[in-house]
């Protein structure tokens, strides 16, 4: 039984620390095959060069090189590209263009970072120093970096399969709605943003060990994914055509991944074809400036948006026209980002009646851009509160004020979006009230003062975000383009002993499944939490996944598990009936007891799993032994996590410098399993947020393609000393379509935070006249904002 | 990357031109250069051992010169690799305008591309390297033409090999009172090999 301590809701310690802790995880580095040799990726220098001649000649000389390859040898091989997880139809209804991602370079690259070559070698170093002796005879080549100047006429092509560097034009909404909307309004808003570019910056570098066993025709990739089957999948059928059966994918611990390990990388599928080529193991692990040039990339938005009022506040229409940034090739998930999981947001918490969102995807000479924690929703999520935040100021409008009237009434659900979603629930003026509250807003005007004669400039900003977690309802998502399934699988075995193992498709690195799962398994089979282990990121232990990415884990993940566990306690209500000698109709199930209703007759899940695998008193006629369920979920609908961020900033008017003095989440998770797990995860969240808000920026040169931020000197990533102490709290609405009730937690920091960090720096800095901003709010940039507001006041 | 300089030399505009003719003085001269050979009057094959931030690696390249004016003015252009650490390409136009007390002065304007890891890791850091590099150069092609580098004896001494090449920042030449000897076509090719 669950105790006290570890029943649903409650903040279990994690089992998983254990070996965190004392230094017993087990990440990929950490693993070493017999015969290993290590593997070298030459990179592209250039931002784009077309590739005359390659030699290798001198590196396969060189000391302790086993092999060499090129793109010509992967292509002798009949090996295919990387392929594209997700495929977006153009507004004139062709399919987005698609050009060719080589697993290493053929006859061009790309960007700095494109992988050129592999090096293998008795050990890393000697493969690195080989990798310098690789003569490539370059032709050099003019590059783009910016999504906007790449679609401007006569810019470099990237791809000429792709004219104008243009991969689509998506859109969504009823375009002449939202121009009728616009003609009526009293006001509109106007503004031009930048979602900047940022590196992941995952804590464990990517890396793969890959092995191939003669005997057995059998290959091993074990390799820092989010998703194993979804890389055994990409890789075996479309990459390397192999038979998925003689392909086993392992992700073991891995150390964060926030997006960027979700997708199918050329490391994995070159090393992997290797060993069988080389016929020994083989280990690459990036360094971190591979990390920071090869790791997809996030955000790299440009945007002009709109927002059409009446007089009164109430919002009538949105336009928003946003070129996204995709880098040089289609990472798995890149179409979708910037789209599905973009335009579909742009509701935000409010009953805008006519929206339309125009997205032109755009191929440029920097690394691939896909998922990084949020995915599209905090781009949405910063389009829809900067308007919100600006017509408030421009209408001089509270800012709770203009939101509340514009909210989704709480008693209008399930409410259609003109934007194609379907909230389920949600309480918006709940999380508002009580973020205010817990944020002491009405303090904060004396806060100002108390800071104004310190010479701080205070200002406090607002976000009422909303997310579509639980990716997602598979029919919806093939509908859209995705060319995969979005269910997940789980898996519940009962020992003889009434011990619990539960294998589960979702994949843990960094969230916590192996105890909040735990927590759910031993509170529904009455099992103690000890007893209940769980096992992910194995393709040869765990029947099927699709992984974790889109805070997806607890709602469908967990919900696999559910309905595996139903079946499990269906399964032990025959056992049950037979061996209390009771009709099935009659027997309860209460918290790991099966009981004939009305009576003391009781049996123990313990007694059941024992009876299952020791079948003497066992209905063998018409059940079979045993007690392991398996179980597909695929959601019904995507979750609505939502809730209210409420940031206040100090600023120094002299340097810039801007402070977070106070911050406030308020959320609505649905149902909460463990509080202090899911309070983890808004606090790693907000980290993520605020570092994009005040200090990460991945930067390529605009002239030269040169990634110019790639160390931790150029590269800010947030320390504790930026942040302050995190006022969190909930107020929950369970979700009405999933088993457990629950939303998603993993996103939301990230999503809510940006913009009510913006708005209270230009909340703070209006009475200088400051009225914009971008990300990140470095204190350069403040400063220059200042020195422009007060120039063009004193012109 | 811009750099643009110039100096004041304490020798004629026809003798800093002929001082570029000795590749071995300059190889001696040039911080962690390891050859320098003249492969015809317009080309220059080097090989460096350079330092710039973290970034420690050997640069081959070719140096080329372009459009001489013998003694006025020239273009170089410059193109490097070092595997894995990047490359460097570059050009420069060099003008040298003889002055009236008998010296001359050697402008250059300096246009560079980094790339690769030094790109990532050193991009900060270049500029300040290269300054500090030709000041090194400077330091020692005047102590090997048997001058003393004034007012920056302890730089200079510090400077006969590596030791200083990765600290940035330092003085710039133009600021010195040293009796500059060299032509303006080793000071471009040591800036352009050091922005490596």
């Amino acid at each position: 039984m669950a105790t006290a301590e570890t029943g649903i809701g409650k903040a279990a310690k994690r089992k998983e620390d254990r070996r965190f802790l004392t230094g017993e995880g087990r990440y990929t580095d950490d693993i070493d095959l017999p015969g290993q040799v290590y593997a070298c990726f030459l990179r592209s220098p250039h931002a784009h060069a077309r590739i005359n001649r390659i030699d290798t000649g001198p590196a396969r000389e060189a000391p302790g090189v086993v092999a060499v390859y090129t793109g010509d040898d992967l292509a002798a091989d009949g090996v295919g590209g990387i392929p594209c997880g997700w495929q977006i139809t153009d507004v004139d209804g062709q399919p987005m263009k698609e050009p060719a991602h080589p697993a290493l370079a053929q006859g061009k690259v790309r960007y700095v970072g494109d992988q050129v070559a592999v090096v293998i070698a008795e050990s890393y170093h000697q493969a690195k120093d080989a990798a310098e002796r690789i003569d490539v005879d370059y032709d050099i080549l003019d590059a783009v970096v910016s999504p906007a100047e790449a679609l401007e006429e006569g810019r470099p092509q990237v791809h000429d399969e792709a004219p104008g560097n243009q991969c689509y034009v998506w859109e969504l909404g009823d375009g002449d709605a939202v121009d009728d909307a616009f003609n009526r309004a009293a006001h509109v808003t106007r503004l031009d943003l930048v979602n900047q570019r940022l590196a992941p910056n995952a804590i464990e570098p990517r890396a793969a060990v890959a092995s191939y066993s003669r005997g057995e025709d059998q290959y091993t990739l074990y390799t820092t994914s989010q998703n194993p089957h979804v890389t055994r999948l990409l890789m075996s059928a479309f990459v390397l055509n192999l038979p998925e059966h003689k392909v086993r994918v392992v992700a073991p611990d891995v150390g964060g991944g926030f997006g960027s390990k979700i997708f199918h990388y050329a490391e994995e599928a070159v090393l992997t074809w290797a060993s069988r080529k080389v016929g020994r193991p083989i280990k690459w692990t990036a360094e971190r400036v591979e990390s920071f040039m090869s790791d997809a990339h996030g955000r790299d938005h440009v945007t002009h948006a709109e927002l059409a009022m009446d007089d009164s506040g109430k919002f009538l229409g949105m336009r928003v026209n946003t070129k996204a940034n995709l880098g040089a090739y289609l990472s798995t998930f890149a179409p979708s980002v910037p789209t599905i999981l973009y335009g579909t947001l742009l509701a935000g918490q409010y009953t805008t009646p006519a929206i339309h969102c125009r997205v032109t995807g755009v191929f440029t000479n920097t690394a691939p851009v896909d998922a990084y924690r949020g995915a599209g929703r905090p781009e949405a999520t910063y389009v829809v509160e900067r308007l919100v935040s600006a017509a408030a100021r421009e209408m001089g409008m509270d800012q709770a004020e203009i939101r509340r009237r514009n909210f989704i009434p709480r008693d209008a659900f399930p409410y259609q979006t003109p934007v194609a979603l379907t909230y389920d629930v949600g309480d918006y003026d709940a999380t508002l009230t009580e973020a205010m509250r817990m944020a002491d807003v009405d303090g904060f005007e004396a806060r100002r003062k108390e800071a104004q004669a310190r010479g701080k400039y205070r200002g406090i900003g607002y976000s009422t975000y909303i997310e579509a977690c639980g990716l997602a309802p598979s029919n919806i998502a093939g509908a859209l383009g995705a060319r995969a399934g979005l269910f997940e699988a789980g898996e519940v075995r009962l020992h003889p002993t009434g011990k619990v193992t539960v294998f589960t498709g979702s994949h843990s690195h960094g969230q916590g499944h192996e105890t909040t799962f735990a927590q759910i398994v031993a509170s529904r089979l009455g099992v103690p939490y000890e007893d209940v282990d769980v096992v992910h990121g194995d393709t040869d232990r765990i029947a099927f996944g699709m992984g974790t990415y889109g805070s997806r884990s607890l709602a469908v993940g967990g919900s696999a598990i559910m309905k595996a566990l139903d079946k499990v306690i269906d399964k032990g209500r025959k056992i049950a009936a037979h061996m209390l000698e009771a009709a099935e109709q009659d027997i309860e199930y209460d918290d790991g007891t099966y009981r004939v209703a009305g009576t003391d007759k009781e049996i123990s899940m313990g007694e059941i799993a024992f009876s299952a695998y020791v079948p003497h008193n066992y209905p063998l006629e018409q059940l079979e032994p045993g007690l392991d369920e398996n179980a597909f979920y695929d959601p019904t609908n995507f979750t609505y996590p939502a809730g209210s961020h409420i940031c206040e900033v100090e600023v120094d008017p002299d340097t810039g410098k801007v402070e977070v003095v106070n911050f406030t989440a308020v959320d609505d998770f649905g149902n909460v399993i463990n509080p202090m797990i899911v309070e983890g995860q808004v606090h790693g969240g907000l980290a993520q947020g605020i570092g994009q808000a005040l200090l990460e920026q991945c930067i390529y040169d605009p002239d030269s393609g040169q990634l110019v931020t790639g160390t931790y000197m150029d590269y800010i990533m947030p320390r504790a000393d930026d942040l302050p102490s995190f006022r969190v709290g909930t107020q929950n609405t369970p979700c009405t379509h999933n088993p457990l009730g629950v939303k998603g937690c993993g996103e939301a920091g990230t999503i809510g935070s940006p913009p009510a960090v913006i708005d209270a720096i230009i909340d703070a800095l209006s009475p200088l006249g400051v009225r914009h901003l971008d990300m990140p709010a470095t204190p350069v940039r403040v400063w220059q904002a200042i020195q422009d507001a007060q120039g063009s006041r004193a012109a | 990357m811009e750099l643009k300089n110039e100096q004041r030399l304490p020798v004629s505009r026809q003798k800093a031109w002929e001082a570029l003719n000795d590749p071995d003085v300059l190889a001696a001269c040039i911080p962690g250069c390891e050859s320098l050979e003249r492969v015809d009057d317009h080309n220059y094959d080097a090989t460096v051992n350079t330092k710039v931030g973290p970034v420690k690696a050997r640069f081959t390249g070719r140096v080329t010169l372009e459009n001489l004016q013998p003694p006025e003015s020239y273009t170089l252009s410059f193109e490097g690799n070092s595997g894995q650490a990047g490359f460097a390409r570059g050009s420069a136009d060099v003008y040298l305008d003889e002055e009236p007390d008998g010296g001359c002065r050697v402008r250059y304007d300096v246009s560079a591309t980094v790339g690769g890891k030094l790109a990532q890791l050193g991009s900060r850091l270049v500029k300040g390297a290269a300054e500090k590099n030709a000041s090194e150069f400077f330091g020692n092609f005047t102590r090997h033409l048997g001058g003393e580098p004034e007012g920056a004896a302890e730089e200079a001494a510090a400077g006969s090999g590596q030791a200083a090449q990765a600290e940035g920042g330092g003085d710039s030449p133009r600021t010195g009172y040293w009796p500059w000897v060299a032509g303006g076509a080793v000071v471009v090719l040591v800036i352009i090999i050091l922005l490596l």
